[in-house]
């Protein structure tokens, strides 16, 4: 995951798929903020999607996390404004460490979108009728294996296809294996320095 | 003549570092804010890929999302929170970063006291790993949210690789009714314009209603940019925000003041400048205004009626009867009389002076009604001391609401705060999502805080215009 320092190059991601019906699902459905007190994300796995997917009594109300067909399942398949709310990485991290690492949807939240980029999961979008289609025969067959092929812009699932976006700065990061950030700003650091300097509320008015 | 620019070009053009091939921009981020939540797992990435902080002088962390806010007595009650409090505490001395601990007088929710100190100041790129971040563009600054690891970004490079927005001036034009606040206009804001409506774009909020807007209420219009989608959203400085910045801790001194305002002013909007979209919006026609459902969006005047799901655009239909369903509210009710359980006046949105001021006003007229927990939560150590200074503490405790230590609170479930099963709670607060304020069945109507001192006396929403 992000503790990772060189980064891979990430130009497809194959597995299989797992849906997640309904729009605008928030940041605090896919982690509450009160599994999130905790100084590392590793463990967070345990808690996506919690309150979706138990009664608070810990009863599991029937999600597709927890159905046996889509165990091991790494391409998420959602649809509008998915991780819309607030800016929390620990968001893309539990559903990375429990497993996804590439989401197909209609739209993404920008800060999510921007998040997931920054962890090497790729998340792209589809037109709406393609994105129903996925679902569709993801839940005929979730044995099947997805392929989200970031170069040719498409996703392949047994029988279909379709056209798949992404911002080509995004895009281009991720098949270049530049995502991981830090590293490329550092490599202008001098520029950087030059900037701090030179700025009048840094410097001085 | 070349076209006049906007504020956000200015800043983004004069904070570019190099354009990075794939045709994002490598900004300078003059002011990052860090507390406790989304900093420890930065240092840690940092500790791993063993750098260091690269401007340690341009960052500063405070202590809010897990603080408890009946006492701030140390240790923390949660172990979790104590090790995150302990956490912050070790990072900052480790790498030189200035930090306001409790008990300092200047600590509080990060977008308090940014402005507060004078550190939030015109012009500059500011940057915090949360998305309320938005708030400090009240100053004229270009202010956003972000994750972990840009805030691992931002302490090895003090830079972020960024797409630039466009930007959408909404001109407000006309004059606020009696009773209306800057929460009910970026309320009706996201209610006309939507949830995704912002995505992509920076908001220039402009026009007279805005112009009149004390820095305070700038704040809360900006703080909730985010809820409209908006990464970023700012006003255009003006003589309002320097007479709020003279005098600050981290303002230029007297001397340089004043060439600090000429630097400011000329960072503003060019009269003639450019913009990818405009919005104008009537002033007149805000009302108090409340939410009804599960997103921010979701908002109508508190003498409307809750509207039927039929009579909503297509795409909202199915999230208005999910939240429906899940509020326990009937479309075409009156949302007034609506009974509530918990009233909260706090946070980033609303946990300011001028906020405890008009919540006062209305607690003044009354009593807590029964059965109502309420509770009064200042957004820094600095707003409480204010507020206890003008006796507003006795105020509220007079009418029965509890008067606690600077913190998040009940905005998020990170503390002891918290909703319990199906509370619903007339929250001054940003969020209604499900779950937002700690219990997982439990709800929340967003408003202003003079509406939820309205609400807590009445023990039902009401119109505060009623009680003024
Ligand atoms: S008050 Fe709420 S929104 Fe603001 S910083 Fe705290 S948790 Fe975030």
């Amino acid at each position: 995951m992000s503790e990772r320092v060189t980064a891979e190059r990430v130009t497809s991601r194959r597995g299989r798929g797992v849906v997640v019906r309904g729009n605008d699902i928030d940041t605090d459905q896919i982690i509450p903020a009160r599994y999130m007190t905790s100084i590392r994300f590793a463990g967070l796995e345990e808690f996506v999607f919690r309150d979706v997917r138990f009664t608070s009594d810990g009863v599991p109300k029937g999600h597709p996390f927890d159905d046996r067909r889509y165990r091991g399942a790494e391409v998420l398949v959602v649809n509008q404004n998915f991780g819309c709310g607030s800016s929390r990485e620990h968001a893309p991290q539990a559903l990375g460490r429990w497993g996804i690492r590439a989401i197909v949807g209609e739209s993404f939240a920008e800060i999510f979108f921007g998040n997931c980029v920054a962890l090497g999961i790729p998340a792209v979008t589809a037109s709406r009728a393609d994105v129903a289609k996925l679902m569709d025969a993801v839940e005929l067959d979730p044995a099947q294996e997805l392929a989200v092929d970031l170069a040719a812009r498409t996703v392949t699932w047994r029988g279909g296809s379709a056209a798949i976006r992404m911002p080509d700065g995004a895009r281009g990061q991720l098949m270049d294996g530049s995502w991981d950030a830090m590293r490329t700003l550092l490599e202008a650091r001098d520029q950087i320095l030059a900037k701090a300097a030179a700025l009048p509320y840094v410097k001085g008015f | 003549m070349a076209p006049g620019r906007n504020l956000l070009d200015k800043v983004w053009d004069l904070h570019t570092v190099r354009e990075l091939p794939g045709g994002q921009t490598q900004l300078f981020i003059g002011l990052h804010l860090i507390h406790e939540v989304t900093s420890p797992q930065g240092f840690q990435m940092l500790d791993d890929a063993g750098l260091s902080v690269l401007v340690p002088s341009r960052t500063f962390a405070t202590v809010d999302h897990i603080v408890p806010t009946d006492t701030h007595a140390r240790p923390l009650r949660d172990a979790q929170a104590e090790e995150m409090l302990e956490a912050v505490e070790a990072n900052t001395k480790r790498h030189g970063i200035q930090f306001f601990p409790i008990g300092s007088g200047s600590q509080g929710i990060v977008h308090v006291i940014g402005p507060e100190l004078g550190l939030t100041q015109p012009g500059q790129t500011i940057a915090c790993g949360d998305s309320h971040t938005s708030t400090h563009g009240a100053f004229g600054a270009i202010a956003f949210g972000i994750g972990t690891s840009q805030v691992r970004d931002v302490l090895a490079s003090q830079c972020l690789a960024l797409a630039r927005p466009k930007v959408r001036r909404i001109s407000v034009s006309g004059a606020l009714g009696f009773g209306v606040y800057a929460k009910d206009v970026i309320l009706h804001v996201i209610r006309r314009l939507g949830v995704k409506g912002g995505v992509g774009y920076a908001y220039e909020y402009a026009g007279p209603v805005i112009e009149r807007l004390s820095m305070e209420e700038r704040m809360t219009l900006c703080n909730m940019s985010i809820e409209g989608g908006a990464r970023v959203g700012y006003v255009n400085p003006d003589d309002a925000t320097f007479d709020y910045l003279r005098g600050r801790r981290f303002a230029p001194e007297a001397g340089a003041f004043e060439h600090a305002v000429a630097w400011w002013r000329s960072m503003a909007s060019d009269k003639d400048a450019r913009f990818d979209d405009e919005v104008e919006l009537a002033g007149g026609e805000i009302a108090p205004t409340v939410t009804w459902g599960t997103n921010p969006g979701q908002a109508i005047g508190v003498t409307e009626k809750l509207p039927r799901v039929d009579e909503l655009p297509d795409d909202d239909r199915a999230a208005a009867e999910d939240a429906y369903k899940f509020m326990d509210l009937v479309p075409g009710r009156p949302i007034a009389g609506t009974p509530i359980q918990v009233a909260f006046i706090g946070s980033c949105t609303n946990g300011r002076l001028s906020d405890l001021r008009e919540a006062a006003r209305v607690a003044k007229t009354g009593k807590v009604a029964p059965g109502v927990r309420a509770l009064v939560v200042p957004g820094s150590e600095a707003v409480r001391a204010a507020a206890e200074s003008e006796g507003l503490h006795e105020v509220f405790k007079a009418a029965g609401f509890q008067w606690r230590e600077a913190g998040c609170s009940m905005c998020l479930a990170m503390n002891p705060d918290k909703l319990i099963g199906r509370e619903l709670c007339a929250s001054s607060s940003n969020r209604n999502f499900k779950g937002r304020q700690g219990s997982p069945t439990g709800r929340t109507l967003l408003m202003s805080p003079a509406m939820v001192a309205a609400a807590a006396l009445r023990g039902r929403v009401a119109d505060v215009r009623e009680l003024l």
